[in-house]
């Protein structure tokens, strides 16, 4: 429980200098979003007009450094991420919110797919080595190495067409409104499938690889001969002896994938035009959108940081080593 | 002598196949009675281990069994040979009747489940209509027998010593009562005064519960305080079998003699230690003929050309004991 304390104060402490360090970095940036959305209304905007955006990005020069950072802690804790420009004048909240589900539930759904399965294949692969399942190495390696847009890039060329069942982008049919009725739950599956199957096939691939990996290491450990020596069954010793011990670096893998579901397939996204997160913060980039971009860099960061915390839970569930006494 | 409860009849160990072979015990004969405890010593690499995985089909790849027979005397019924089991006879022979003791007092214990745990899953396996609480039971009763307190149960292999991890071993090796444990340097990662305690506990539980050992070790001196009976072997095959204590006084084969000067004795006259010069022969290019003479101080004419059939020497006490050294030619070859 000590020790699960230490581990929370720490990443406190960690979520404390990542939202310092997202306040300071777009100041930092040469250039400034007034400017921007000044040039984007092409002089309609009065000089009265830009001053008082100055204070609502603010960025009016009156107001001090920490006047900002602390009224920027005030906004934050209320659930202010200010305005977007892009879409401008949308909240930065609502614009995550909209984007957030469609990305969780995409890239979260395969990722977990792709852990269970890719640590499914890669204990039988490093059991069984030598039999038929060695032959699935050199395919897995090189899907590993391919990255996933290039993958949704062919995708889109070979699969997508007039024709074809798999629409090439989007989210949706741009005909319906988001709801959870019988048009558009098909509509959205429909269109998730290709970019899931990218995700799924270029990451299933390491899974199976560290997997298979752990398991011809641990596979040499004594305890694992004194297992054959019990006379336990095979199916006993492969599961309760060398896949409990040989999952251990897989599940802190896992847990930090699970972080970087929200900004970690941005190219897909933007291969796809997905309506997620990462497609918001492709927006974001190309109109100089600062509110927008500080906000996602917010919730990658906050969610790398849950992610890491539930690792940590999840070792001290599974390796009693980490485990103090006391 | 007693009852055999173990013979093995000229097992052939290769690692690899073919030409590349490497061919790490040869036509090995040996015998395990009821109830004694066999030693068997010799350098690193002089096939000891590979011999003691060899007779529980326990060999990694690419390790084979090329030839032989392991014949086990079951204590009711007929003789079987080992080696012809199907994968789910040999799971049922395994532990309940032949258990080993490993090397890595460290490593043999799964550092992710509860000692109860790994106790009762031998239970499990192989008493599969015992119910949960006489598992449990059992296993508390097997930590009294090697001296750990039976509320260790819930411990994890880390929070042990590696005495107590040692001792969890042989407690988890007579769960079942079997009839024969191998030992095969079971005390190696201990230190003196733990190997002691250990293997002096060992041998009074043997008196109790009338199991037979096979003890592995490169430590001549704890067999002959620790064994009835020693086989030296070098090079892959048994060079010399006799009772400890002859062995101590008198040993026949000129490498025992070695084995025995590289240690110093505690009592009688002081004398020089004697190491074996040279070093442990390459297995995949053995000598000609016996494979020692190119280190034994003794060896004469006819050592290069051929290799020496273990035999009863010509001494008083020939009839107990075997040697292979063109020394002590024998008299009528066993095996």
């Amino acid at each position: 429980m000590k020790y699960f304390l230490q581990r929370l104060a720490f990443y406190l402490f960690t979520a404390w200098a990542a939202i310092t360090l997202n306040f300071f970095i777009p100041r930092m940036i040469p250039g400034d979003p007034v400017q921007a959305l000044v040039t984007k209304y092409q002089g309609q905007l009065s000089s009265k007009a830009i001053e008082s955006l100055y204070v609502l990005f603010g960025l009016d020069k009156e107001a001090g450094i920490w006047d900002e950072y602390v009224s920027y802690w005030k906004q934050l804790l209320s659930g202010d991420l200010g305005l977007s420009f892009t879409f401008f004048p949308t909240p930065v909240s609502e614009i995550i919110s909209e984007s957030l589900p469609w990305t969780l539930l995409l890239v979260g759904i395969t990722t977990v797919i792709s852990f269970f399965l890719g640590t499914g294949l890669g204990v039988l692969a490093g059991w069984r080595r030598g039999s038929w399942t060695d032959g699935l190495l050199p395919v897995t390696t090189f899907l590993s190495s391919v990255p996933y847009f290039w993958l949704g890039i062919i995708a889109i060329y070979l699969l997508t067409g007039p024709d074809s069942f798999f629409p090439s982008s989007g989210g949706f049919d741009s005909g319906l409104v988001p709801a959870w009725d019988q048009y558009f739950v098909p509509s959205a599956i429909q269109h998730s499938l290709l970019p899931a199957l990218t995700i799924l096939i270029s990451s299933v691939s390491g899974w199976i690889l560290s997997m298979r990996n752990m398991m011809v290491t641990v596979s040499s450990e004594d305890y694992i001969t004194v297992a054959h020596a019990k006379g336990l069954s095979d199916r006993r010793v492969a599961l309760s002896y060398a896949a409990r011990n040989a999952l251990l670096p897989n599940v802190s893998g896992f847990a930090l994938s699970l972080g970087f579901i929200v900004g970690g397939t941005l190219l897909v996204e933007i291969v796809f035009s997905y309506p997620g997160v990462g497609f918001a913060l492709f927006q974001a980039l190309g109109a100089s959108d600062y509110p927008l971009m500080q906000g996602v860099f917010l919730i990658i960061t906050i969610s790398v940081l849950v992610a890491n915390l539930l690792a940590d839970i999840a070792y001290l569930l599974l390796d009693p080593r980490t485990r103090k006494e006391g | 002598m007693t009852q055999p409860v173990l013979e093995i009849r000229n097992l052939n160990v290769e690692y690899g196949l073919g030409e590349q072979a490497v061919r790490a015990v040869r036509d090995v004969n040996l015998t395990l009675h009821r109830g004694e405890v066999l030693g068997l010593a010799g350098e690193s690499g002089s096939g000891k281990s590979t011999l003691a995985y060899g007779l529980t089909r326990l060999l990694a790849p690419p390790g084979v069994i090329t030839g032989g027979q392991v014949v086990y005397h079951p204590e009711k019924g007929d003789p079987y040979d080992v080696l012809g089991l199907s994968d789910r006879e040999l799971r049922s022979f395994r532990w309940a009747e032949t258990a080993i003791v490993f090397q890595g007092a460290m490593n043999s214990l799964n550092p992710v489940h509860k000692i109860s745990t790994q106790l009762t899953d031998v239970l499990r396996a192989h008493e599969p209509t015992m119910s949960e609480h006489s598992r449990n039971a059992r296993a508390r009763e097997m930590l009294k027998l090697v001296g750990i307190s039976p509320d260790r149960m819930d411990a994890y292999p880390h929070q042990l010593s590696g005495g107590m991890r040692q001792r969890v071993m042989i407690g988890m090796a007579l769960i079942l009562q079997p009839q024969v444990v191998i030992m095969d340097e079971p005390t190696t990662a201990l230190d003196v005064v733990m190997q002691r305690q250990i293997l002096g506990q060992l041998i009074e539980l043997r008196e109790r519960l009338g199991f037979s050992v096979i003890f592995i070790t490169h430590d001549l001196s704890l067999l002959v305080e620790f064994s009835n009976r020693i086989a030296i072997m070098y090079g892959g095959r048994i060079v010399e079998e006799a009772p400890a204590g002859s062995i101590y006084r008198d040993a026949l084969h000129p490498y025992s003699k070695g084995l025995l000067g590289s240690f110093p004795a505690l009592r009688g006259p002081r004398r020089e230690l004697t190491g074996i010069p040279g070093s442990p022969p390459d297995l995949k290019g053995m000598p000609t003929g016996c494979s020692f003479h190119p280190r034994c101080p003794k060896a004469f004419d006819p050592c290069a050309g051929n290799i020496p059939v273990l035999g009863r020497p010509g001494t008083p006490d020939g009839s107990a004991r075997t040697v292979a050294c063109w020394l002590h030619p024998t008299e009528q070859p066993v095996g």
